[in-house]
């Protein structure tokens, strides 16, 4: 009997344990780690697919099942092979998204710290709980704060030359969009691109090989690469 | 011309992507035809880059002997255990399958450039419109005093990837306890510029855990070398008292080796070596000799195009040849590669050509996760390809930035073997 009790107090222990593991996350710190991710995903009221898809919704859904968003082929195989988006996968696919998806567009190293990632889906999970509860959440977390000239924003790309162009990225980052130490580029929206080249050229972004690659291109020729990337399969 | 069954066989989604790619089936004799010789980060690059974007208009021949290609980028990430052989092996069936380029595994021995034609080992001649030549290094006969080709099994140079890498990784997992690994570096110009000290420091690593009693003496005729002091800062972090380089200014130009008494002499003062790593001085491949377009050991090229000063219809890329100011690197040949078949398929199709943009970037390794690089933009001039801008990583980056920059190396590993060989 007292080893039955004993027996029993481990397994509500463990399941105690597991239960806090999921109720720990709090959304409000969540909410300010989400500026790691609207560089690429948009979520809440109003929320647009930009680099990456927006995350209302994203509980429970099927990888690669958002429609309207162009997914890597490594994605579209995981949803088809049945991955579903839990607070587990989630967590996996936070915490290093390569191991999960191994040539997954998602330019991001990881997030190791478990009470991070718990609190990031945290705030995830008040977008996706209920769907119909996204119109009253908080205001929408927009990708992109720039002060860009809107002239240099609407300038037309000749795609011609961002192919011509386009073979000194390609050097290192691959066409098919793996993200392998060095991020994807592919399929990013028109303006995402301009911005990002921008702020490199301008040096506010820091990385010596993009400040130096993106300080010498025009505002035609950021323009030309954007519209090249933009549709490259 | 044949299509080499096993390099087509060896990819299996190549041979499904041959279905679209008709190429592969054409005749092409009435086509404008392109002879590559070379199937390194300039000859892989240039033929994919000209068969994809003229679309099957342009008929591409590769020559290239080896049926496995061996990055020599990388390759010290395997003597230092940090990537295995099979990493760096790369093969051609997606070029001739998805391509449709005529990938031919022989050695090409001739060039009539009156005739337009290129004799090849196996006795097939080629003929082209537009020849590209990028056959990276050879030796320069007696640069090393005592080597020579038939010494290289004792004291290898391990300069061109593959078996000599994994003899030399042999030797130095065979070195007795607190033996001595010698390195004779090469004089400029040479192949891969921080490359001999990337090597250092990756027998280093292994030393430190295999043999720390072991040492390791680099006679180097040049006063200094790239990255200097990014190498010398890891060197004293990681591998202290362990590598002791010995420059011009100690005698490091006066060097002597015995291949077969395993001796290393330098300024007169000869040591025992348990391995002996002889990296001679270099040349532009022999077939570009052949051709006739080089001057002195490199081919002069003109930036715009990469074409030779000898010969308008002979383009010279890589490690090969003399263009000015761009450093010799796989990244390098890769870039000109590009700005060739630009300017090939602009002159055989009347494709736009656009205007000539070259840059660098060559990342080291110089511990477990402490990545460096170094990289520059080019212009061509009238004289030459100049530099525009540039950047080095500093000495004392914080760990997570070298991680980084190591991560970021292998990305970029990622990216140019695809951008070669599709």
């Amino acid at each position: 009997m007292r080893t039955a009790s004993l027996a029993l107090a481990m397994i509500w222990c463990s399941l105690a344990s597991l239960g806090s593991a999921e109720a720990v996350g709090d959304a409000e710190a969540g909410k300010k780690l989400f500026a790691k991710c609207k560089g690429c995903h948009e979520i809440g009221a109003g929320a647009k697919d930009r680099i990456g898809p927006h995350l209302n919704g994203v509980y429970g859904r099927n990888a690669a099942a958002h429609e309207g968003f162009s997914y890597s082929k490594s994605m579209q195989r995981a949803g088809a092979d049945g991955l579903v988006w839990t607070e587990r996968t989630l967590d996996a696919y936070i915490e290093k998204p390569r191991t999960l998806v191994s040539k997954t567009r998602m330019s991001f190293r990881g997030m190791k710290d478990a009470t991070e990632r718990a609190n990031l889906l945290a705030y995830l999970r008040t977008h996706s709980d209920n769907p119909s509860d996204v119109p009253e959440a908080e205001p929408t977390a927009h990708a992109t704060d720039h002060d860009i000239d809107p002239v240099i924003l609407a300038l037309k790309g000749d795609p011609d030359y961002g192919e011509y162009l386009s073979s000194e990225c390609l050097t290192c980052h691959q066409s098919d969009g793996s993200a392998e130490g060095i991020p994807s580029i592919t399929l990013w929206p028109e303006e995402d691109f301009v911005i990002a080249m921008h702020a490199y050229k301008r040096k506010l972004r820091p990385h010596p090989v993009m400040q130096m690659m993106a300080g010498r291109l025009s505002d035609e020729e950021i323009a030309a690469l954007a519209a090249y990337f933009k549709d490259l399969q | 011309m044949k299509l080499n069954r096993r390099a087509f066989l060896g990819t299996g989604a190549a041979a499904a992507a041959a279905i679209h790619a008709p190429a592969v089936l054409a005749d092409g004799h009435d086509k404008p035809r392109v002879v590559v010789i070379g199937g390194g980060a300039g000859g892989a690059t240039a033929a994919r880059y000209i068969a994809k974007d003229s679309k099957g208009a342009v008929n591409v021949t590769l020559v290239e002997p080896s049926r496995v290609y061996f990055t020599c980028f990388f390759s010290n990430l395997y003597l230092g255990g940090f990537k295995e052989l099979d990493d760096i092996g790369h093969t051609y069936g997606t070029l001739a399958a998805k391509y449709g380029i005529n990938v031919v595994h022989d050695w090409a021995v001739d060039v009539d450039r009156d005739a337009k034609t290129v004799t090849l080992a196996g006795g097939a001649q080629l003929p082209y419109d537009k020849l590209i030549l990028s056959p990276g290094i050879d030796f320069v006969d007696g640069a090393v005093e005592g080597w020579s080709v038939a010494a290289q099994n004792a004291m290898p140079h391990a300069y061109k990837a593959g078996s000599q890498s994994e003899l030399l990784k042999a030797q130095i997992a065979a070195m007795p306890q607190g033996g001595t690994f010698a390195m004779v570096a090469p004089p400029n110009p040479f192949r891969c510029p921080p490359g001999p000290y990337e090597r250092v420091s990756m027998v280093a690593h292994v030393l430190k855990n295999t043999n720390p009693t072991a040492k390791i003496i680099v006679a180097d005729p040049k006063p200094k070398f790239s990255k200097m002091s990014l190498f010398q800062e890891g060197w004293a972090n990681h591998y202290e008292g362990m590598i002791d380089w010995i420059g011009e200014d100690f005698g490091g130009a006066n060097v002597s080796v015995d291949p077969d008494a395993m001796t290393l002499t330098i300024d007169g003062e000869e040591t025992a070596v348990d391995v002996c790593n002889v990296i001679p001085a270099m040349k532009a491949g022999r077939i570009a000799e052949i051709a006739g377009v080089t001057d002195g050991n490199w081919a002069p090229v003109n930036g715009a195009d990469m074409s030779t000063k000898a010969d308008g219809d002979v383009y010279v890329l890589g490690d090969a040849c003399q263009q000015g100011d761009m450093p010799k690197s796989g990244y390098s040949a890769n870039s000109q590669a590009k700005v060739c078949a630009n300017a090939v398929r602009g002159a055989l199709t009347g494709s736009k050509v656009f205007p000539a943009k070259f840059s660098n970037t060559c990342w080291s390794l110089i511990g477990t996760d402490d990545g460096v690089k170094v990289g520059a933009t080019y212009e061509a001039t009238d004289e030459k390809i100049a530099k525009v801008d540039g950047f080095i990583s500093q000495t004392g980056e914080s760990g997570d930035l070298r991680k980084a920059t190591f991560e970021e190396s292998e990305g970029w590993y990622a990216g140019i073997t695809s951008d070669m060989f599709g």
